[in-house]
């Protein structure tokens, strides 16, 4: 059964990427024209713009894709670059190839990502879960409305609040950037805390948004346990409060914050790319919004395709998992 | 969303003696005892407010560039300053607010009623239908909209027009809500009326409309909300990254402006302050009244906020 399970999860991060590199191919293609080929020749024609291999661009595509071919065999041959990670060339910084463009940037922002995520959850749940027992500090209510209010608030918002205070009037962090301009890259002491004081602020801004988010499902969530017959019991049976607390209501409540922390990857993604771009941040975030402005479409889709495999990993890893944290459902699902 | 309330009362109060007035003092009474909705309304009459009050108090016009003098601090003449291109930013909140809300609310609009009707298709027939519609929503929702919006963004060249923007955010805003309503539909399925209802004989179109919609009018309602405020969220990452209509002054194209000409590192605070404050005062506002709606839908989770 455990085999059927893992098959069945394997299925559909197979389907998410394939379908991933199908929206890739289809929807600029809506128009009926290939926006590929109208933009090389677009910028063809206006020369000069430091183009050098651009002819040698325009001869490779065609001969790569065969332009002039059936759109099914342009499809099939679309889906077999993607499954070896071929995203072809930068047209705004040819002849640099999009992989080189996105392996560079990537690290930025899973390290970002990856440890505002981890730590917002724990801290958040933590704060969640003495939020909702009745026998916490009562102090801790007063936590509540500025957590709800920093919870509806989008990521980049209070990115842009807090380089104006903490970076700008009172200069403690820098304004932009994943290190000092000019300062050369090297796992030395000095570069590491460069960088890490220009990631205190973005990171800062999505842990402050997110901690609510999750503080508000854990409180729930711990809240219903409480009406639970378990509950009821253990305390009945005289166990201590702090058992009850951890192994009772804390244990159950875990499950749907595990469950919403692969439900969230995907909208944390989007939020992150904006946080990037206020604060001109190295990662996949900047480079989109340059490619963006670029119009460099294989950039573009090669970063669309990047982070959607990015997340149906995570989602697959998260599926394997769940069945760890709660025995009740284990593999049975078929 | 404001529609949801007296039909909490009904339910709460079925034999409506005391007529009318008896009626909206036990509503008052009910969002007292339910403050998110309260404050969260209140928020978002504010803002209804001030664009009343802007209307009248400013020309809409000032809203395009080259119509005051540029990068003016706050001032008697003008109240929130001008920006860099000229714009009168106090008209440009005053335009900019409603142009964002109506992306918001037709996109959530079109999200929650696509949702909704493949909701109850799904839910209440279940079978193959429901496989197959529960497999695209789960993987749907496991992509990042953001980077489908870019996608389909890029393809216009001149930015996409407001109402092309509220079309595209809609498309894909019926995931979220065509999945918690389809779990709703499921567990009021196996409530005795609609069993009921089944057995005499009633068809499944007329179950859906006459016993199912009416009992899950608070959830849509809270639904709705939800939607509008991400069609909002997405609207405005849309336009931050560039991909927004420039010719529009919504509150979302006014902060890629101000990312665009760095307005806070160059201490034009005027610039960024009201659009700030104007999307905070939304998205909280939607966020309380989301919350309070929850509460309406589903007493069980009352307190929970």
């Amino acid at each position: 059964m455990t085999a059927d399970y893992v098959a069945k999860r394997f299925g559909m991060f197979l389907v998410i990427v394939w379908l991933a590199a199908t929206v890739n191919f289809f929807l600029p293609r809506i128009g009926g024209q290939d926006p590929v080929r109208e933009k090389l020749i677009q910028q063809a024609a206006i020369g000069g713009n430091v183009q050098a291999g651009l002819e040698d661009m325009v001869a490779e595509y065609d001969a790569k894709f065969g332009l002039n071919t059936p759109l099914w065999r342009q499809y099939v041959a679309y889906v077999a670059d993607m499954a070896r990670f071929d995203f072809n060339y930068s047209i705004a910084n040819y002849p640099r190839r999009v992989l080189d463009m996105i392996g560079e940037a990537l690290p930025w922002t899973v390290g970002l990502l990856l440890t505002t995520t981890l730590f917002s959850w724990v801290i958040g749940g933590l704060l969640g879960a003495f939020l909702g027992w009745p026998r916490s500090p009562k102090f801790l209510q007063f936590l509540m409305p500025p957590l709800l209010a920093l919870n509806a608030i989008p990521f980049f918002l209070l990115g842009l609040v807090l380089i104006y205070v903490l970076a700008f009037r009172l200069r403690l962090f820098p304004l932009s950037g994943g290190y000092t301009a000019g300062s050369f890259p090297a796992l030395t002491p000095a570069f590491i805390g460069n960088v890490l004081s220009h990631s205190v602020l973005p990171a800062l801004s999505i842990v402050l948004v997110s901690i609510g988010g999750w503080a508000l499902g854990m409180r729930a969530m711990i809240v219903t346990t409480q009406g639970e017959d378990y509950v009821t019991y253990a305390d009945a049976k005289g166990l201590k409060g702090r058992t009850i607390f951890l192994r009772y209501a804390v244990r159950n409540a875990l499950l749907p914050q595990t469950t919403a922390l692969a439900l969230v990857l995907g909208q944390l993604i989007s939020g992150a790319v904006l946080v990037e771009v206020i604060f001109s941040y190295p990662g996949i975030g900047t480079v989109l919004y340059k490619a963006i402005r670029g119009s460099d479409f294989y950039l573009v889709q090669g970063i669309v395709f990047i982070l959607i495999v990015a997340i149906g990993v995570a989602t697959f890893a998260l599926d394997l998992l769940y069945p760890l944290l709660d025995p009740r459902i284990s593999y049975r699902r078929a | 969303m404001a529609g949801a309330v007296p039909v909490w009362t009904a339910q709460k109060r079925p034999r409506e003696r005391g007529g009318r007035q008896e009626a909206a003092v036990a509503t008052l009474g009910y969002v007292r005892r339910n403050p998110s909705l309260l404050v969260g309304s209140l928020f978002l009459l504010a803002l209804l407010l001030f664009v009343v009050v802007g209307y009248l108090t400013v020309d809409p016009s000032e809203a395009s560039p080259l119509s005051v003098r540029s990068l003016q601090p706050p001032s008697a003449d003008l109240p929130f300053g001008s920006d860099k291109q000229g714009r009168n930013l106090y008209a440009v909140m005053v335009v900019g607010t409603p142009l964002t809300l109506r992306i918001g609310l037709f996109a959530g609009l079109l999200g929650v009623g696509l949702g909704a009707s493949l909701a109850f298709v799904a839910g209440y027939y279940g079978g193959h239908v429901d496989n197959v519609i529960k497999a695209i929503v789960d993987v749907g929702l496991t992509i990042p909209g953001l980077l489908i919006l870019i996608i389909i963004g890029m393809k216009a060249r001149e930015g996409l027009s407001v109402n092309q923007m509220a079309l595209v955010v809609g498309a894909l805003a019926w995931l979220y809500p065509a999945r918690t309503i389809r779990s709703q539909v499921i567990t009021l399925k196996q409530r005795g009326y609609v069993q009921i209802a089944r057995l005499s004989g009633m068809g499944g179109p007329e179950v859906i409309v006459r016993e199912l919609l009416p009992n899950l009018l608070p959830y849509l309602g809270a639904s709705l909300v939800g939607s509008v405020s991400a069609a909002v969220l997405a609207s405005i990452g849309l336009e931050v990254l560039g991909l927004g209509p420039f010719e529009a002054p919504t509150l979302g194209m006014t902060l890629y402006w101000v990312n665009y000409n760095a307005a806070i590192v160059n201490g034009w605070w005027w610039w960024w302050v009201p659009p700030i404050v104007v999307i905070a005062v939304l998205f909280v506002g939607l966020f309380l009244v989301a919350v309070g709606l929850d509460e309406v839908a589903n007493p069980r989770v009352r307190n929970r906020v």
